[in-house]
């Protein structure tokens, strides 16, 4: 789970090191939820000056390349303005809203807690 | 909804109620895992501990008072609630000044308690 | 269990209730900000000279470098771990939490 947002914390940057050296050797990432400010991570507006690296951008790659599951708590993104109103309505049916980036969805809090039944480590950054 | 495996929960929430939504998002990812049927332990430590605080009256500055829920936790089946009693201690809280009765139980016993827990969440 | 810190421990608290709470055998990991409580000669590291005799007690190396920490002497009984090392950890200890 990312729980703050690239703008105030290193959590997204620390997770993808992580999900990075654990895909390395051979272990599954099941599912990468965001909540709290980490929400801001999957925004598709975010736009930080060219020559600093956009960490958003980074997980869409990493999930194309490797299939991840990235979920944006539903609720949290839509008290901060991270989900468009057309988003909203349509909650966990859009595999893509327009406002989020490649790759993320939108879903809500029982994918965090599914994930961590299933998952053999959850791990909050 | 249900999940056949189950695991054991202990929800840390160790921030003050209502400077940001933290622990108010924490609620809402507790009441999710009770809606999955895990079993929950909730411990209030730190800053948490104000969130027991009875008399809140968080309307005064336009925030939700999500703490009056805290009582009615054991209707979702959630009666381990604990709170630490160094953090009770250091912040001259009395547990006549909680909203609830909790389990108070000191640093040692919590940190016992996050062993015997699967998946431990601080919010 | 791994308990995750990454709060520096001149800003938050975090790192004392990790340190106050957390049982004897568990490890603790200090990342970004919160590796500057591993170095040598801060006014913590007696905190975390004791702490490591009771648990492991380790520093990512990576958020080390990006402070210019690369060289730094760390208290005595803490040590240095990569990302890889980051995950090895999570995968021997049972649970992982995070001082959040």
């Amino acid at each position: 789970m990312v729980s703050e947002g690239p703008a105030q914390r290193q959590s997204a940057e620390s997770a993808y090191h992580f999900a990075q050296a654990a895909l390395a050797k051979g272990h599954e990432v099941i599912r990468v939820f965001f909540y709290h400010d980490g929400v801001h991570v999957g925004a598709r507006a975010s736009t930080p000056p060219q020559d600093e690296r956009n960490i958003g951008a980074q997980w869409s790659a990493l999930a194309a390349e490797q299939g991840l599951d990235l979920v944006v708590c539903v609720a949290a993104a839509a008290r901060r303005g991270v989900l468009d109103e057309e988003a909203g309505r349509r909650l966990d049916q859009a595999p893509a809203p327009g406002s989020l980036l490649p790759g993320f969805r939108a879903a809500g809090l029982g994918q965090l807690i599914e994930s961590g039944i299933d998952a053999d480590r959850l791990i909050v950054f | 909804m249900a999940t056949p495996a189950r695991k054991r929960f202990l929800w840390m929430s160790r921030r003050a109620p209502h400077g940001s939504v933290q622990a108010q998002e924490g609620l809402d990812a507790l009441l999710m895992a009770v809606a999955f049927e895990q079993p929950v332990s909730v411990v209030f430590l730190d800053d948490g501990v104000y969130q027991l605080k009875r008399d809140q009256d968080p309307a005064r500055i336009g925030r939700k008072n999500f703490c009056a829920g805290f009582p009615s936790l054991g209707i979702y089946d959630v009666h381990d609630i604990y709170a630490e009693r160094e953090s009770l201690a250091l912040r001259g809280l009395r547990e006549e000044d909680l909203l609830m009765p909790v389990r108070v139980v000191d640093s040692a016993a919590l940190g016992a308690l996050m062993e015997a827990h699967d998946v431990v969440m601080s919010f | 269990m791994l308990h995750l810190v990454n709060r520096s421990p001149f800003e938050e608290r975090t790192i004392d209730a990790c340190l106050r709470v957390a049982a004897p055998g568990s490890a603790v990991l200090l990342y970004e900000d919160g590796v500057y409580a591993g170095v040598r000669g801060t006014g913590v590291a007696g905190r975390l000279e004791a702490a490591a005799r009771e648990m492991r007690v380790c520093v990512l190396e990576e958020d080390l470098a990006a402070r210019g920490l690369q060289d730094a002497a760390l208290v005595p009984g803490v040590h240095r771990v990569d990302y890889d090392g980051f995950v090895e950890l999570a995968i021997e200890y049972d649970s992982v939490t995070t001082w959040r």
